[in-house]
């Protein structure tokens, strides 16, 4: 008889709260009258607010429960934190930008919240099937959110294609855990960083091969290349809230994993699967960078630009060490807020029926409305690296670490691709303040949730790029708690 | 001390205010823009009034940690080569924004931002003391200056704006990685992990990798000054630059990439340096000749005076790439020299494209009688970039010969072709313009210049003559800084490795003021 493991509701705390808010949110729908669902979008950043409140206040505990499947430590609480944000200023902009659409129903709320939780479970658990858990968690809410506009066809597409896709990449991750499981007789990740120290002969071979399919899976998640292909016509047909919550939540979920698996389990193979991620990182930055350069429509160039960007993180974790971790991690909370801040200015040049998503909409915008052009400079500065801004910073901090670890050609690689991306993000400058155009603009100050992530955002980029001290500092300590 | 900090943030107290302004009402904008572009400027005068000409060091030091995880820090302060590249700016800067008094019509508001802005990051790149530092502004710098171009400028702007860009962010990147390398190469030999400049100045690298690392920085900055073959993207940066824009581009912002190199690429790596001293020299003189024929041929009045950037500034760079007394500060006389001139002849040309909407020679002619007063201050500030002796442009221009005479002799003799070239393309330049029959109708109508417009003009042409007439108190101040300079690259090439022949060799004796 399997005997019942104890359970620590403190260390569950975080993600009861979420998953006790995703159905409050779920179930409130049926009162709801009207197709207005802001009460909804209320009711789930509350939630998130509170299990914010309550990671902070968890950050100098170090709990472990359900037989040490899941630890709350600073790493594991850094992601939810980071989730917190993330999902919250998702939801801020989608209480906008969803009257905009035919998504009239409270699932929209609770999805997002279950996807999040999905990525706290992802960051926290140190048990591989837990991780496949989390994972699942949230991808079947994300599968179900792509496809939420359902009388536009290319959201069914974006639905039909994630969901086979990711699938598909699940039936690898999985695979991978098996084969890990083969080699060293447990899924529990301590346990198996214990054994790999005495792995030889065929176990080696089945932990290279377990390596590999792992970095599939999680490969696909991040959207590195060539694992990537799903991601712009996903990221063109969803709705442009779930495109935004994808693009950073569903990525930053599957690099917590990532770097929690690969660079503290698998560290005594680092050098086997270093060389396999040096060479995804270039191609990934690379493929993504110029095929962005040739993209029409914002939403499928901010999806290779944020493929380009899982290359940088990739750099980070060869880079790897305590300075590549937490230059992962500090990269992570700038992308977090630069990409979200892009979205939220794509969903804010879209009116209801006319999505204005096609690059050429951008002319002349910057002049119409200072606000929304200053906070997509902004957004497309940081993005392409230049300082002060959040963007530069990580870069910095990614780059930095990988020279001191002697990847200097793999920082040259990567700073010659930050050039190529100047030009599709200046591109986007230039329509917007060297060109005419007549899309007309909504002032965004008629749209309070929408102004406020945009404001939100703008505030954390620019802040983050002027004083990254402190929350560097955070970053290396959380990363440190692997250890 | 607080003053520096104060100079280089001052303008952006007029960012804030401007952006509180309404977009509707030109005249207050214009005014606004303009008394917030005085405070850095009379406050850099004070700065030149408290500086000790006898110091060679750093002085109006302020440090404070930034990142301290990096050791990083806000490190900033002026010594004899960094003092007059920043009264330069700010001098320049209200001159620049009331020039664009007549120059921009629409959307003032920005532009008036964007100067103020640029004004800040450049200031902020001539007074760090930090590699980090100097990076945010040395990048932050190009975002007004492509908006200006991109938004502001002439039929091809756009071209011209992200050419600039993504020239200048090639180098710019390439040399991140390479501080990046420094520092950690640093960390790893003495501990200490530090962006200090003269911190890292006291590291000397093994000489393999300092050639790395210099062909990094040298790369950044050469592209920048710019430097023959990488000088393609100036032309067309200039021409389709509004006239403040030109100004400023040509006036500061090519300063930067050879304060790069005297500042950056050369005491940080003292033993590549040395070796790449005669190719440096090499190319200056080629981007002197090949400037001044360029330039000869430009039926465009803005091209022309673009390309003779070309031609100047590689006097600038042979000048350095003297190393010696005279060289260094010949260098940085003619820095501000063409700070001054190339500014000016920038104005006079938008002064002409303002009226016309057209700068080709062929349009001109006989303008003298039409516009004396033009005409006059156009030859006076045409003269001074010629080199006319009496006038700034000579004294660098000489100072530069004298210094790179007994170093890089066969360069120096083509070089002084240049100087030969660089008079008949000016005059030819001036002559087609200004004298011979003016028949051509649409010019019949020009007026001379407004007030306003010999208010910017006056400041300048006070400038030209008083560096010409009397350079000493300029030189008085760079010298001690610079003689401190380069015998503090001598005992760093002599203690690096006594085995090779180096500086030593070839480096003059220090003479003293006299004769200049």
């Amino acid at each position: 008889m399997i005997p019942a493991p104890d359970i620590s509701y403190i260390a569950l705390l975080p993600m009861l709260i979420l998953t006790v808010t995703a159905v409050v949110t779920l179930v409130a729908d049926l009162w709801m009258e009207g197709p207005d669902r802001e009460g909804l979008g209320w009711i789930g950043l509350a939630g998130l607010v509170v299990t914010a409140i309550t990671a902070i206040a968890m950050w100098n505990t170090r709990l472990s429960t359900l037989s040490e499947t899941l630890v709350v430590d600073r790493y594991g609480l850094f992601f939810t934190l980071l989730f917190c944000v993330v999902s919250g200023l998702t939801l801020l902009m989608s209480m906008s930008y969803l009257e905009t659409t035919e998504i009239q129903t409270g699932d929209y709320y609770s999805l997002v919240l279950f996807s999040s939780l999905g990525m706290v479970l992802m960051a926290t658990a140190t048990d591989l099937i837990v991780i496949f858990l989390g994972l699942e968690v949230m991808s079947i809410a994300a599968y179900a959110l792509a496809g939420l506009a359902r009388s536009e066809l290319r959201s069914n597409e974006a639905a039909l294609k994630y969901f086979l896709l990711g699938a598909f990449a699940s039936g690898f991750l999985l695979f991978g855990i098996a084969l890990l499981y083969g080699a060293t007789g447990n899924t529990a990740l301590p346990e198996i960083g214990r054994r790999l120290t005495t792995v030889a002969g065929e176990q080696r071979l089945l932990v290279m091969a377990g390596m590999g399919l792992l970095i599939v899976g999680f490969g696909f998640k991040i959207a590195a290349v060539p694992f990537h292909v799903w991601a712009p016509d996903v990221y063109e047909g969803s709705p442009t809230s779930v495109t935004a919550l994808m693009a950073v939540g569903i990525k930053a979920a599957a690099f917590a994993a990532f770097a929690r698996v690969f660079m503290h389990t698998l560290v005594v193979f680092k050098a086997d699967w270093t060389s396999v991620l040096w060479v995804l990182a270039v191609l990934t930055m690379t493929v993504g960078n110029v095929t962005a350069l040739m993209q029409r429509n914002i939403k499928r160039m901010l999806a290779y630009s944020s493929v380009a960007h899982a290359g940088y993180l990739l750099v980070g974790m060869v880079a790897g060490g305590p300075d590549g971790g937490s230059a992962v991690l500090f990269y992570l909370i700038g992308y977090a807020f630069m990409t979200l801040g892009a979205f939220a200015v794509v969903i804010a040049l879209g009116h209801r029926g006319q999505a204005n998503e096609n690059l050429d909409d951008y002319a002349g915008v910057g002049f119409r409305s200072p606000f929304l052009g200053a906070a997509m400079t902004v957004f497309m500065l940081s993005l392409s690296g230049i300082p002060p801004l959040a963007g530069f910073v990580g870069k910095f901090y990614i780059f930095s670490a990988a020279v001191k670890s002697g990847y200097t050609w793999l920082a040259i690689i990567g700073v010659l691709n930050s050039v190529v991306s100047v030009y599709y993000y200046v591109g986007v400058l230039v329509r917007m303040y060297m060109t005419e155009g007549t899309v007309e603009v909504t002032a965004p100050s008629s749209r309070p949730y929408l102004f406020a992530t945009l404001l939100l955002t703008v505030v954390g980029t620019v802040l983050l790029g002027l004083f990254p001290s402190s929350l560097f500092e955070v970053a290396r300590q959380s990363f440190l708690a692997l250890h | 001390m607080l003053i520096l900090s104060a100079i280089v943030f001052a303008p952006l107290l007029g960012v804030i205010f401007l952006m509180m302004m309404p977009a509707d009402q030109p005249t207050s904008l214009r005014r606004a823009a303009l008394v917030f572009s005085l405070p850095p400027f009379l406050l850099s005068l004070l700065m030149l009034v408290g500086f000790n000409a006898a110091d060679p060091g750093f002085q109006m030091t302020a440090k404070a940690a930034w990142i301290p995880a990096f050791g990083i820090s806000y490190s900033i302060g002026v010594d004899g080569i960094s003092l007059f590249l920043v009264l330069l700016t700010t001098f320049l800067m209200p001159l620049v924004i009331l020039a664009g008094w007549g120059d921009v019509h629409k959307r003032i508001k920005e532009y008036m931002i964007l100067m103020l802005v640029l004004e800040t990051a450049m200031l902020g790149a001539f007074v760090a003391l930090d590699l980090f530092l100097f990076y945010v502004f040395w990048e932050a710098m190009l975002v007004p200056m492509y908006f200006l171009i991109g938004v502001w400028g002439g039929e091809r702007r756009i071209y011209a704006a992200i050419k600039m860009f993504l020239y200048t962010m090639v180098g710019s990147l390439l040399m991140l990685v390479a501080i990046l390398t420094l520092v950690w190469m640093h960390q790893a030999q003495k501990g200490a992990l530090t962006f200090d400049l003269q911190q890292l100045y006291e590291f000397s690298a093994p000489l393999r990798t300092q050639r790395w690392l210099f062909a990094a920085f040298a790369l950044a900055f050469a592209i920048k000054v710019p430097m023959f073959p990488l000088h393609t993207w100036l032309p067309d940066a200039h021409t389709e630059a509004p006239t403040g824009g030109s100004v400023i581009l040509a006036g500061v912002l090519l300063k930067m990439g050879t304060y790069g190199f005297l500042r950056f690429a050369i005491p940080l790596f003292p033993l590549a340096a040395h070796e790449a001293l005669p190719i440096i020299a090499g190319l200056a003189t080629v981007g002197i000749v090949y400037g001044a024929l360029v330039s000869m041929v430009q039926p465009d009045l803005k091209r022309l005076v673009a390309y003779s950037s070309v031609s100047h500034l590689g006097f600038v760079m042979l000048g350095m790439a003297a190393l010696n007394s005279e060289g260094v500060q010949g260098s940085l006389y003619q820095m501000l020299n063409h700070g001054l001139s190339t500014g000016a002849l920038f104005l006079c040309v938008g002064v002409i494209y303002e009226r016309r909407h057209t700068r080709l020679i062929e349009e001109f002619g006989g303008l003298w009688a039409q516009l004396p007063v033009y005409a006059s201050i156009f030859m006076v500030v045409m003269l001074s970039s010629v080199g006319l002796p009496g006038l700034n442009g000579f004294v660098g221009e000489f100072l530069i010969l004298l210094g790179s005479f007994g170093v890089h002799r066969g360069a120096t003799v083509v070089a002084v072709s240049g100087v030969v070239l660089g008079a008949v393309y000016l005059m030819w330049m001036y002559q087609r313009v200004m004298f011979g029959p003016n028949d051509n109708p649409k010019n019949h109508v020009l007026k001379d210049l407004s007030a306003r417009e010999i208010l910017v003009f006056v400041p300048i042409l006070v400038m030209l003559f008083v560096m010409g007439m009397y350079p000493r108190p300029f030189l008085s101040r760079m010298e001690p800084s610079v003689n401190a300079y380069l015998s503090r690259l001598q005992q760093r090439m002599a203690a690096a490795d006594s085995g090779v022949q180096l500086l030593a060799a070839d480096a003059q004796p220090e003479i003293g003021g006299g004769g200049r």
